[in-house]
C-alpha cells in the first residue's frame, strides 16, 4: 500500500510514478489540507490558536486559512491557554467543533484544568447528554536550542485521563486522515505532532478521508524484534531497521498511530511473531506510552518475550539548549539499533 | 451600594406579575434548599451539597431576564440557578440522591447538574472553571449569528482565578453576549474576601477590561432585577458583555446543611446581621406592604411550593439506582450522536 509507506527521503517518492494517480505531500501540507477540507465541509468547525492567522501560520500548518475563511473561522487569540481551552470547550458543548492549535506542546500544562477536569469528563459527568468535540493540536519542538520549555513530548500526562483520545500521526497520509477523524470525533482529541515530521513526504489522497483511531500499522515487517515507534520515532526506527538489515537482523516496525485508544492487538501479534520488544517514544520514560505498551505485553503473557523489553525514550532530564548537550540528549536510530541488539544478545559494536 | 455603570438605561418598573414571580422563585429556591437540610441527616443523599440559602435574590433577579434559548453556567453552588432557569426539582433531587433518573443519571450529583433544554451545558465545581464555558457558549451563539445570551454565575473566589480574567478579556475583546454575575458572598470556603484580595471591589476588575460593571445589593431582588435587565439588554443588543457584582451572604457553611459559625468559621454576629437582611422576608414584606400580595397569598404560595417539593423528594427517593455496570460506561461519546 503506497499510503502506509514511510519515506525516509523525498527522492523515494518517485518510486510510485505520477501515472498511478498518486500525489505526494509533506506532512504540513497534509495538515493544512485536512483543516481546509474540515472548514469547507463543516460550518461548525473553526480554528483558534496563537498565530494561526499570521504570516508563519503555525509552521505553515494554518497558512492562508484566515484569508480564505475569515476571522470568525480562523481566530487568533489572547495568550490565555487555559481560559481559551475552556472557551473552546464551552463552544464545543454548545455545538461548535473547534480546532485549538498550540505551537508547542509545552503550553498544554497551562490548559490542564480545562482539558483534564472539564473537556475530558463532560460527556461522562453529564450522563452522556453532552459532548465536547474539541481537537487540540500540539507540536513537539526539537533542536536549535529549543531547550526545556519548547521541546517536550507531554502526551504521557494525558494518557491516564479517561475521556480523552490521543493520536500521534507519523506520515502525511495519517496527518490528514487522523486529523479529519479527530475533527469528526465527538470527544476531545489531543493531536501529538512532531515538528521534525513537518517536512516528511508521502502519498496523500486529495479527497477527504478519515483514518480510524486505534489501528496500529506494521510499517515494516520483520522476524527478529518488534520496535513499536511513536511519532517521529517511526523514522528513527525505520532507519535503524535498514541499518540492522545490512547486519542480518530483521526488525518489524509497528506504528501505533493512536495512543488512546491503543491497538494492543496489532502490537501483541507482532511480539508473538518476534519474541522481542523495543518501544521508542518522543517523551521521558516514566509512566509513559512506552511503559503502557510494555504493560500490555506483560498483562497478556510475559512468556511472549524471549528477552527483556527495552525502552528508548528521552532521558529522565529536561531538554538542554547547547547543541552538544542536545546531541547527547536525544535518542535516535542508533539507540534503537542498540536496543534491538540488546534484546538479541548481540554486541552493540558489531 | 455604589453603582459605577456609565451606560445603564432606565428599565420600566416590573409588573405585579413579575414581582410575584420573583417572590415565587426565591421561595422555591429557599424551600428546596430547606428540604435538603431536612432530608440530609437520613444519609440517603450521598453527595456534597453547597446550599445557597441567603443568596436567592441573585438567581431570581437575573434569571427572570433569561429566555429558554439562553445559556446559563453555574458553580458548585448551583441549585438556585438551575431551579430559576426551570429545571425540574425532582430531576435535580434524583440526581443528588444518586438515582438513575437524575439529570446526569447519577454521574454528576449536586455539583454537576446539567439540562441542555434549559441551556445549562454542564456545571463545573472547579472554582472559575465554568466561566470560560459560559463565554464559549456565547461564542458559539455569536459565531452562528444567534440571538442567545449567556449568563455566567460565579463567586468572589473565582475572581481570583486566571480563568476569570482570561474569560473577561476574551468576552470583551470579541464583544460576546455574556452577563457575568459575581455572587460576592464574602467567603471562599472559609477564607474571607479581605484575606484574599487587596481591593474587594470585584466589579472593578471587569471595568479594567472595558466591561460595564455594577456593584449592587444582591439581597435586594428588585435591585438585582433592574440591574440584570440592563445587563441582559446590553448583551442582547450586541453591545458585548456586562458585569454584575451582587453583594450577598450565604447562611450555611461552605458545604453541607449546617451553619458553620459554631465551628469558628465565621463570626456569629456577622451571620445574624445578614440574616436580618434576608432577601426573601425582605421582599415578601415589601410586596405585602405594597398590596401586591397579602399574607394569605404568600402563605398559599409557600404551601403550594412545599407540596410540590415534598412530592419531588418522595418521587426522587422512590427512583431506582443506576445499574452498577453504568460506572464505566459513557466515558466516550459515540461516533454519531
Amino acid at each position: 500500500m503506497p499510503w502506509t509507506k514511510v519515506f525516509l527521503a523525498k527522492e523515494d517518492l518517485a518510486c510510485f510514478g505520477p501515472g498511478e494517480g498518486l500525489r505526494g505531500l509533506t506532512f504540513v501540507q497534509a495538515l493544512l489540507e485536512a483543516q481546509t477540507q474540515i472548514l469547507e465541509n463543516d460550518p461548525s468547525a473553526f480554528v483558534i490558536g496563537e498565530g494561526v492567522n499570521d504570516s508563519g501560520g503555525v509552521f505553515g500548518s494554518t497558512l492562508g486559512l484566515a484569508d480564505r475563511f475569515g476571522p470568525k473561522r480562523v481566530m487568533d487569540m489572547p495568550i490565555a491557554e487555559n481560559g481559551l481551552t475552556g472557551i473552546a470547550a464551552g463552544a464545543a458543548a454548545a455545538g461548535m467543533r473547534p480546532i485549538f492549535v498550540h505551537m508547542r506542546m509545552d503550553f498544554l500544562p497551562m490548559c490542564m484544568d480545562q482539558i483534564v477536569n472539564h473537556a475530558a469528563k463532560w460527556h461522562y459527568m453529564s450522563g452522556g447528554a453532552l459532548t465536547v468535540p474539541l481537537v487540540i493540536r500540539s507540536i513537539i519542538g526539537r533542536g536549535w536550542g529549543s531547550a526545556a520549555q519548547h521541546s517536550q513530548g507531554l502526551h504521557s500526562l494525558f494518557l491516564s485521563v479517561p475521556g480523552l483520545k490521543i493520536i500521534a500521526p507519523s506520515t502525511p497520509y495519517d496527518a490528514k486522515g487522523l486529523l479529519m477523524e479527530a475533527a469528526a470525533d465527538n470527544n476531545p482529541v489531543l493531536v501529538v505532532e512532531h515538528r521534525w515530521l513537518y517536512g516528511s513526504v508521502g502519498y496523500v489522497p486529495e479527497a477527504p478521508y478519515r483514518e480510524p483511531f486505534g489501528k496500529a500499522l506494521v510499517r515494516r515487517p520483520g522476524r527478529d524484534c518488534t520496535v513499536v515507534a511513536i511519532s517521529q520515532m517511526v523514522y528513527e526506527a525505520m532507519r535503524a531497521a535498514a541499518d540492522l538489515e545490512a547486519q542480518g537482523v530483521s526488525v518489524e516496525v509497528v506504528d501505533p498511530r493512536s495512543l488512546k485508544p491503543l491497538d494492543t492487538e496489532t502490537i501483541l501479534a507482532s511480539v508473538r511473531r518476534t519474541g522481542r520488544l523495543v518501544v521508542a517514544d518522543v517523551a521521558c520514560p516514566m509512566g509513559g506510552a512506552a511503559s503502557e505498551i510494555m504493560a500490555a505485553v506483560l498483562e497478556t503473557d510475559p512468556g511472549l518475550l524471549a528477552a527483556p523489553a527495552v525502552r528508548v525514550s528521552f532521558p529522565e532530564a529536561p531538554t538542554p539548549c547547547s547543541p552538544v548537550l542536545e546531541e547527547a540528549y536525544y535518542p535516535g536510530a542508533r539507540h534503537i539499533a542498540g536496543a534491538v541488539k540488546k534484546t538479541l544478545g548481540l554486541s552493540d559494536h558489531g | 451600594m455604589s453603582t459605577s455603570s456609565d451606560c445603564a438605561p432606565a428599565s420600566p418598573a416590573p409588573s405585579r406579575d413579575v414581582l410575584r414571580g420573583l417572590l415565587e422563585t426565591m421561595l422555591f429556591i429557599r424551600l428546596f434548599e430547606e428540604k435538603i437540610v431536612a432530608v440530609y441527616p437520613d444519609q440517603d443523599m450521598k453527595c456534597p451539597v453547597h446550599l445557597c440559602i441567603g443568596q436567592e435574590a441573585v438567581a431570581a433577579g437575573v434569571i427572570a431576564h433569561l429566555r429558554p434559548g439562553d445559556y446559563l453556567t453555574s458553580t458548585h453552588r448551583n441549585h438556585g440557578h438551575c431551579l430559576a432557569k426551570g429545571v425540574d426539582p425532582g430531576i435535580l433531587l434524583a440526581e443528588f440522591f444518586g438515582r438513575a433518573s437524575g439529570c446526569c443519571r447519577g454521574k454528576g450529583g449536586s455539583m454537576h447538574p446539567m439540562s441542555p433544554e434549559h441551556g445549562i451545558l454542564g456545571t463545573s465545581a472547579i472554582v472559575g472553571g465554568g466561566i470560560p464555558h459560559g463565554v464559549g457558549h456565547a461564542l458559539a451563539a455569536f459565531l452562528r449569528g444567534q440571538d442567545a445570551i449567556s449568563a455566567v454565575f460565579f463567586g468572589d473566589g473565582a475572581s481570583e482565578e486566571g480563568s476569570f480574567h482570561e474569560s473577561l478579556n476574551f468576552a470583551a475583546l470579541k464583544g460576546l453576549p455574556v452577563v457575568f454575575v459575581c455572587e460576592n458572598n464574602h467567603y471562599a470556603t472559609n477564607s474571607p474576601l479581605g484575606a484574599r484580595q487587596p481591593n474587594p471591589d470585584v466589579h472593578r476588575r471587569a471595568q479594567g477590561y472595558g466591561i460595564p460593571a455594577e456593584r449592587l445589593d444582591g439581597n435586594d431582588v428588585e435591585a438585582v432585577y433592574a440591574a440584570a435587565g440592563r445587563a441582559a439588554a446590553h448583551a442582547r443588543a450586541g453591545l458585548g458583555p456586562y458585569f454584575l457584582e451582587c453583594v450577598t451572604y450565604r447562611w450555611k457553611g461552605h458545604v453541607g446543611p449546617d451553619c458553620d459559625y459554631e465551628k469558628g468559621c465565621r463570626p456569629k454576629d456577622e451571620l445574624f446581621d445578614w440574616m436580618e437582611r434576608c432577601p426573601v422576608k425582605r421582599f415578601q414584606s415589601r410586596i405585602e406592604d405594597a398590596g401586591i400580595m397579602d399574607a394569605a397569598g404568600t402563605q398559599a404560595m409557600i404551601a403550594a411550593i412545599s407540596a410540590r417539593l415534598d412530592a419531588a423528594v418522595a418521587w426522587a427517593r422512590g427512583e431506582k439506582y443506576p445499574d452498577a455496570a453504568e460506572a464505566v460506561l459513557g466515558v466516550y461519546a459515540p461516533a454519531e450522536v
